[in-house]
């Protein structure tokens, strides 16, 4: 059973949901993220989801915008994020070594690494998943295939504007779980959850057996709490992504894992 | 003469490896109702005659095919013809695209339109046609663009558009686009985003084609009724490349007819500042299709140059990509300083002064025009006019001698 099945099993078993935290790889450099990631684990964190930076980071808002031009000033590589994870994989502690992680990244990273050589890489390199966001199922044939024969998850996204037809074919290409899109635009903190949220999330739910989480604007145990309460989990990306650029590099770590503890206890545990 | 029809793109946007929908999913369903909407409109009476009156009475075409007499006894070989886009109004080809996007948008019941600019041009015929339909328009400019395009800067705000400056990344037009493209994510219901050149998502490459392809037409008809044959071969500058598929377009079944795009090189494509796409680039993703794309050995999009802000775009149009490959088009590189030399040798020449981009395919001209014979036949497209450049040339004393 893969990681992530086996995440999300352990979840329902303790009728509990996925906290999963992103953060761009390198920013402000990849030994820092190495540290972050196990910290957060450590915290609470159930699945991390790492951004490869791209230069054209066109579905971005500010804050990642502005973490991703910090990681490709620090040299950051997608060859770099591989080893990063190589690294996290030894880390002594157990739930670090279990916690899936996935690649959130943009299509041309991969084509101009390859994508047979990309999957076999990342698969060797202890990743779980990919996330493209700028690859929709129209595209996707191959890379599905590709990822496939070495089990790397290929999560796929899910948005307010998806039909019905399109959620199933996202729900029969996709693995791992359905990453959805809770709002029109770019990712960034926002300060509410819309309302129209659980609809789509039920719609998803009732097209595929995939857990669903979702992300885009989510940044307070708050509104995990409210997600948590129709969806398998909800990401936490910008807000994460901001106090690793705020907060001054000796405290970086307690504060990043302080942060996802609080995330963490507002997730909606059904006892 | 052959028959064959311009095949492609595919139904969903392929030239070949070319092209595509690389965008997240949240605009999927938009650029559906776009591509449903224009395979209506295209063919509809009415949608085509409304095209029609506002190319003819608005925008001022046909535009003239100019016969350069003085470049072509000057350069000595091939008969040089200019076909004069610079006439067009708001000075540049763009406005063919606009107006066509702008008459699909109101359609579309959408009241907000978004564009990216780099050298302004397209802006500014953005602007244009919102202010003549009173829709919402908001520009996203790169904030060096803004700089060096300051007059153009001027006249979309007097034409009542928001100029965005986009402070990202480089500061031009690629940047300007990912930022157009964000805005659109967020706001797509009800928001047309015109690009303004034969790049980004399907429909749009095709689409901007085939509202460009006025130029080759008439350009085929204009060279028949001049010389009753076709020409020998046909020059325009590539950027995104949409005045080169505009004109190229209606040549591209008649295979005896040699297309060639200019693009930047900037300093040199022995430098790294240059924008040489297909040139220098290597298969990529960028704002949505496949295509050439400048970018390092690990996929970063690299930093590009040239004097010519509409040139200064590290990707290119899908299907020129697919015309180099399948060796329908050929494309060559001309430096800020051979494009200088273009610029001023067409004004002092036939009294034209040429946009800096127009100013490559020129500058292109005059190095294969006195290798060709008496009898052979050149059109250059002289896509926009050069009003917006002076300030820029003035900065460059060697090119006014």
């Amino acid at each position: 059973m893969s990681r992530i099945d086996k995440c999300f099993e352990n979840l329902r078993a303790k009728k509990d949901k996925a906290l999963v935290c992103f953060l761009t790889a390198g920013d402000p450099d990849l030994r820092t993220t190495a540290e972050v990631v196990r910290e957060i684990i450590c915290a609470g964190a159930d699945i991390v989801e790492l951004g490869v930076p791209f230069s054209e980071p066109m579905a971005d808002g500010p804050s990642i915008q502005s973490a991703t031009y910090r990681a490709l000033q620090s040299g950051t590589t997608v060859g770099g994020v591989l080893e990063t994870v190589k690294i996290i994989r030894t880390f002594p502690e157990q739930v670090v070594r279990d916690a899936p992680v996935v690649l959130m990244t943009y299509f041309n990273q991969l084509n101009k690494y390859g994508i047979q050589r990309f999957a076999r890489d990342a698969a060797n390199a202890g990743i779980d998943g990919v996330l493209l966001t700028d690859l929709p199922p129209e595209e996707a044939a191959e890379w599905l295939e590709v990822s496939k024969k070495v089990e790397l998850a290929s999560i796929m996204l899910v948005a307010p504007t998806s039909t019905k037809d399109r959620i199933e074919v996202a729900a029969n290409m996709g693995s791992g779980f359905i990453y959805c899109v809770s709002r029109l635009g770019v990712t960034g903190e926002r300060s509410d959850v819309p309302v129209e949220l659980q609809e789509l999330v039920t719609t998803i739910k009732s097209t595929t057996d995939l857990p669903v989480v979702v992300g885009f604007g989510i940044s307070k145990p708050e509104h995990v709490k409210t997600i948590t309460q129709f969806a398998d989990g909800a990401v936490v990306g910008s807000a994460l992504v901001n106090i690793i650029a705020q907060s001054a590099k000796p405290g970086l770590l307690r504060c990043a894992g302080q942060f996802v503890k609080e995330l963490k206890a507002g997730i909606n545990r059904q006892e | 003469m052959s028959t064959k029809q311009i095949t492609g793109p595919d139904a969903l946007g392929h030239f070949g490896m070319y092209g595509g929908r690389y965008v997240p999913e949240i605009l999927i369903p938009a650029l559906n109702e776009l591509a449903e909407n224009y395979n209506k409109y295209r063919s509809d009476k009415d949608f085509i005659a409304e095209l029609d009156y506002y190319l003819r009475d608005y925008v001022g075409r046909p535009t003239p095919l100019y016969y350069a007499e003085r470049m072509t006894q000057q350069l000595g070989g091939a008969k040089i013809y200019l076909k004069r886009e610079d006439l067009c109004h708001t000075g540049a080809h763009k406005l063919n695209n606009v107006m066509g996007q702008i008459l699909l948008a109101r359609r579309m019941g959408k009241p907000r339109v978004i564009a990216e600019t780099g050298a302004g041009q397209h802006g500014v015929a953005t602007a244009t046609a919102c202010a003549l339909f009173g829709l919402k328009c908001q520009v996203f400019m790169g904030v060096e663009d803004m700089e060096r395009q300051a007059l153009n800067v001027f006249r979309m705000r007097l034409l009542g558009a928001e100029v965005i400056p986009v402070s990202s990344g480089t500061q031009t037009l690629k940047d300007a686009t990912s930022e157009a493209i964000r805005d659109w994510v967020t706001n797509v219901s009800d928001t047309h985003y015109i690009i303004g050149s034969v790049v980004g998502p399907h429909p749009y490459p095709m689409m901007v084609r085939d509202f460009q392809s006025v130029i080759g037409r008439e350009t085929k008809k204009q060279i028949l009724e001049k010389e009753g044959r076709l020409p020998d071969c046909v020059l325009a500058c590539v950027g995104g490349g949409s005045n080169a598929m505009g004109i190229f377009s209606a040549f591209v079944p008649d295979e005896e007819v040699e297309l060639i795009g200019a693009e930047a090189a900037g300093e040199g494509t022995d430098t790294d500042r240059h924008c040489a796409t297909l040139t220098m680039g290597s298969p990529g993703v960028l704002h949505g299709s496949m295509s050439m794309l400048l970018q390092d050995d690990d996929g970063q999009v690299q930093l590009t140059h040239s004097i010519s802000a509409g040139l200064d775009y590290p990707g290119v149009g899908p299907e020129h990509s697919y015309f180099q490959e399948i060796g329908r088009a050929s494309y060559v590189s001309i430096t800020d300083a051979q494009a200088l030399e273009a610029f001023r040798y067409l004004s002092q020449t036939e009294g034209l002064i040429p946009a800096l981009e127009s100013a490559h395919a020129v500058a292109h001209g005059m190095q294969l025009a006195p290798t060709l014979g008496k009898n052979s036949v050149m059109i250059i497209c002289l896509s926009g006019r050069g009003d917006k450049d002076v300030h820029t040339v003035a900065k460059c004393p060697e090119a006014v001698s």
